[in-house]
């Protein structure tokens, strides 16, 4: 109930966009089974939103610490062609997707090496693996764009169990085991413990090293299975335009979704309905049939709205505004209790 | 002095969410008066101050300046009816000049540009109205802390003018400098300044001010003037009750049998030299020493914070890894630092979770401490301890800081040490939690727990200490035993074959 009511401004926003996109599309509520395959507007926002809504989940864990992974999308790119070249060369869809997640777990591992034992800002350590993750990528698919038939890795991307795509399942199934293990463990507070004040953490004995590795292992697992999905969903590994700029959908995904960029509390299932604002957004820009040279303004001016919506100051005046309104409580009995 | 009222506050209500901040408080300030504002942490001292000078809105009352109601929308318009305030943390800029520092925002033009010659003479005039004769082109991080408080204090003078408020401008000043703020405090008296004066040295209270207001859980309890009250009377208003005699009993007779833990040749390079320290079950080792002269390095060193260079740790013969904090804690260390708020507290947590902490870090993410035995553990501590407010869902960053002290206390409590180290426990902390924290060392103590406590507060570790290690310029130098124990011989210690007592050497703190 108090996660609800803090996930409010959130939701209702996430409802406002829904709603818009049912106005300049009235069929977008339609829903029809083709193929054995739910079919329409609400199911595509779900579906495409699957890999901003992955990489969102290891975004949270590494902002909650004070940290940014500027590489998922590059990561994205490299996973995907693993995936890709291992099918290629004749190995099995279980083997392709153990290698993609495997090649998310070093690369995760390498930015999480540099964050926590050489100290480097996390921006600039993850930069590095953002600009040479897509000429590694390059290398795996050779330079060109490396498409496969295997039928195993594009269910991946366009499969579907009891006629939910599999991308949803994905990302659904990914949010909730994520949330489920930090929050019943007490991985979660630790992270935000480490995030709110790492010195102070480390001096009650948390491991802070070995937390921070393992929040962008966790990022680079998440853009794994993205780079994965994305690479099935077109049949084949591009490693120059894979997961181009997701870093930053996923940035705000998490920001829409109430976790401050300055680190501590988070919020997984924030992160998850901000992936869905975002790409109601963009559904519903195509779909609204403007000239798409306006796409990028129209999202643009939609995500400012949000955040003025959702800015602390805003929210400060409310509050005044709101008790100003308030007729005046009488005064309680003294109290024993005090701040300063 | 003059009689004429020159800043009235009456019936001034503050309430912060689930907490009553300040409640009918009525607080008359008169011109050329100097009007010292006591209570605890969290009696609403600061809540009071913040009021008038517009940094929060109240909730109600009023407030008069020279008889006209005031409304401050924010300090900056506090300053400019008349009203300046000096925070303890000097809030200039280090990196600019003094002059810039003191004309900022309003710095003399000529010919469309800052003229800085009238500026460094402008402030170079005004400072020396204070008795500062210094280069005021220099950058101001160049001058003490006491010469920035005077800095501060001239520039608020001189753009508020009627009402001056300094919140423990005291805290971080050595006595000269306190002489010299103090004689700047009695002129601009004498110049019809009104001036608020926040302390937690009652003797500086007593020494300075004319009349004293305390405040307790956000209520007015009394105001006073200065020469019609005594300490014992002041202490007691403060804390709604009468204070018990301090228990000075001292256990000479400690068992030197068995160390808990030696330490041999321990040390750290450009931190602390080498040392050797033993320390035994329920034993209290005191540390004394100027600031910087490697008090606190020792404390680091032995949590393992700078991980030391030198010597080896034996627990009951064992040789233990003391190289981080977390190796610390799995031998069954604690370590309460200076810093309360840069390496204690985890300022957005609850206080439930700022208890756990130490605990949970010790058992591992993988098994989490059942909610339930969570809950108990922090009512548990905050009855014991009486931690205020006793919400634990409540952000810690919220409590006063002898409240946050007794958190950071009870998150080492939880996990059972058999070492704790303190370092300045009492520091910033109000005379009750002040008392009741050092009821506390004893107490631990009494039930076999090995303490090494930190201090600049002499009586303090001459109450509890078994035995005082003085340390001066990196170095133990000297061991002050039972009996022996005073503020004579520690400050004597300190003193001794120093030819520069206050010697700090740079980089090391």
């Amino acid at each position: 109930m108090n996660s609800l009511k803090r996930l409010a401004p959130q939701l209702i926003t996430l409802a406002v966009i829904i709603l818009l996109n049912y106005l300049v599309f009235p069929d977008f509520f339609n829903i029809k089974i083709a193929n054995g395959k739910f079919y329409g507007s609400l199911i595509d926002v779900l579906n495409r939103g699957a890999p901003v809504a992955l990489l969102a989940i290891g975004m949270t864990l590494v902002i909650a610490t004070k940290g940014i992974d500027l590489s998922v999308g590059a990561m994205m790119a490299i996973c995907g062609a693993v995936a890709a070249s291992t099918v290629d060369s004749g190995g099995s869809v279980y083997l392709a997707l153990s290698l993609a997640l495997l090649a998310g777990v070093i690369c995760g591992a390498w930015n999480g090496v540099l964050v926590a034992f050489l100290n480097i800002q996390p921006i600039i350590s993850t930069l590095i693996l953002m600009v040479a993750g897509r000429g590694i990528a390059q290398l795996i698919t050779k330079g060109a764009i490396l498409t496969f038939t295997d039928p195993g890795l594009i269910f991946i991307g366009s499969g579907s169990v009891f006629s939910i795509p599999t991308p949803i399942l994905i990302w659904i199934f990914a949010g909730i085991s994520v949330t489920f293990i930090v929050r019943k463990t007490a991985l979660g507070m630790l992270i935000e413990a480490i995030g709110i004040n790492q010195r102070a953490s480390s001096f009650s004995g948390i491991n802070a090293r070995v937390l921070l590795i393992m929040v962008y292992v966790v990022s680079g697992l998440c853009a794994a299975m993205a780079g994965t999905i994305a690479a099935a969903d077109i049949r084949g590994a591009d490693a120059n335009n894979s997961g181009l700029w997701l870093e930053l959908d996923a940035i705000l995904a998490v920001v829409i979704g109430g976790t401050s960029l300055l680190g501590g509390r988070f919020t997984l299932i924030g992160s998850l309905i901000g992936a869905m604002i975002i790409q109601s957004i963009n559904t519903g820009i195509l779909l609204s049939g403007f000239p798409p040279e306006f796409n990028l303004i129209i999202k643009a001016a939609i995500i400012v709205i949000v955040l003025i919506i959702q800015s602390p100051a805003l929210k400060a005046h409310y509050q005044t505004y709101r008790d100003t309104k308030k007729p005046p409580e009488p005064a309680p009995a003294p109290s024993s209790r005090t701040t300063s | 002095m003059l009689n004429s009222s020159l800043l009235v506050a009456t019936n001034i209500d503050k309430n912060f969410p689930g907490v009553k901040a300040l409640s009918q408080v009525n607080f008359t300030l008169q011109a050329g008066q100097i009007h010292a504002l006591l209570g605890e942490n969290g009696a609403g001292k600061s809540t009071l101050i913040k009021c008038l000078t517009g940094a929060y809105r109240r909730d109600g009352g009023d407030i008069l300046l020279l008889g006209k109601n005031i409304n401050p929308k924010d300090t900056l318009d506090a300053q400019k009816l008349g009203i300046g305030t000096v925070y303890q943390e000097v809030n200039l800029l280090g990196n600019l000049s003094v002059a810039e520092n003191m004309m900022i925002g309003r710095q003399p033009m000529r010919w469309g540009m800052i003229n800085v010659k009238e500026m460094n003479r402008y402030s170079k005039a005004l400072l020396s109205q204070y008795g500062l004769e210094i280069d005021t082109s220099l950058l101001l991080s160049s001058y003490s802390i006491g010469v920035q408080q005077i800095i501060a204090i001239a520039r608020a003078v001189d753009l508020s003018g009627k009402v001056l408020i300094l919140d423990e401008p005291t805290a971080s000043l050595d006595s000269a400098e306190v002489k010299m703020l103090f004689g700047i405090l009695r002129k601009l008296k004498d110049r019809g300044l009104g001036i608020v004066f926040i302390s937690h040295f009652l003797d500086q209270v007593f020494d300075i001010s004319d009349q004293i207001t305390v405040l307790r859980n956000g209520q007015l309890i009394e105001s006073v003037a200065t020469d019609e009250i005594d300490s014992i009377d002041l202490v007691t208003m403060m804390l709604g009750y009468e204070l018990g005699e301090e228990n000075k009993t001292k256990h000479y007779n400690h068992s030197q049998g068995e160390p808990l833990l030696s330490f041999t040749d321990f040390g750290k390079r450009q931190k602390i030299n080498p040392f050797n320290l033993n320390i035994a079950k329920g034993e209290v080792v005191g540390i004394a020493g100027l600031l910087g002269s490697g008090r606190t390095e020792t404390a680091e060193t032995l949590f393992g914070v700078t991980a030391h260079d030198s010597g080896v740790a034996k627990l009951q013969d064992k040789v233990i890894d003391l190289s981080t904090p977390r190796a610390a804690i799995a031998n069954r260390f604690g370590f309460c630092p200076e810093d309360r708020k840069n390496d204690g507290i985890i300022g957005d947590l609850s206080v439930r979770e700022n208890i756990i902490l130490a605990l949970q870090a010790q058992r591992g993410w993988a098994k989490p401490l059942p909610l339930s035995e969570q809950k108990k553990l922090c009512e548990h501590y905050i009855k014991a301890l009486d931690i205020r407010p006793t919400d634990p869902e409540k952000p810690i960053r919220l409590l006063s800081g002898g409240n946050q002290q007794k958190v950071i206390l009870a998150r080492w409590l939880a996990t059972n040490p058999q070492f704790l180290i303190l370092d300045e426990p009492t520091r910033g902390i109000d005379v009750g939690a002040h008392a009741e924290i050092i009821r506390l060392i004893e107490s631990l103590c009494d039930k076999g727990m090995s303490l090494l406590v930190i201090s600049s507060e002499l009586d303090e570790l001459v109450a509890y200490s078994h035995r005082v290690i003085v340390v001066r310029e990196h170095q133990h130098v000297a061991e002050i035993i039972g009996a022996d124990i005073s503020t004579d011989n520690i400050i004597n210690a300190i003193a001794a074959n120093s030819v520069e007592p206050e010697y700090v050497l740079k980089g090391a703190i």
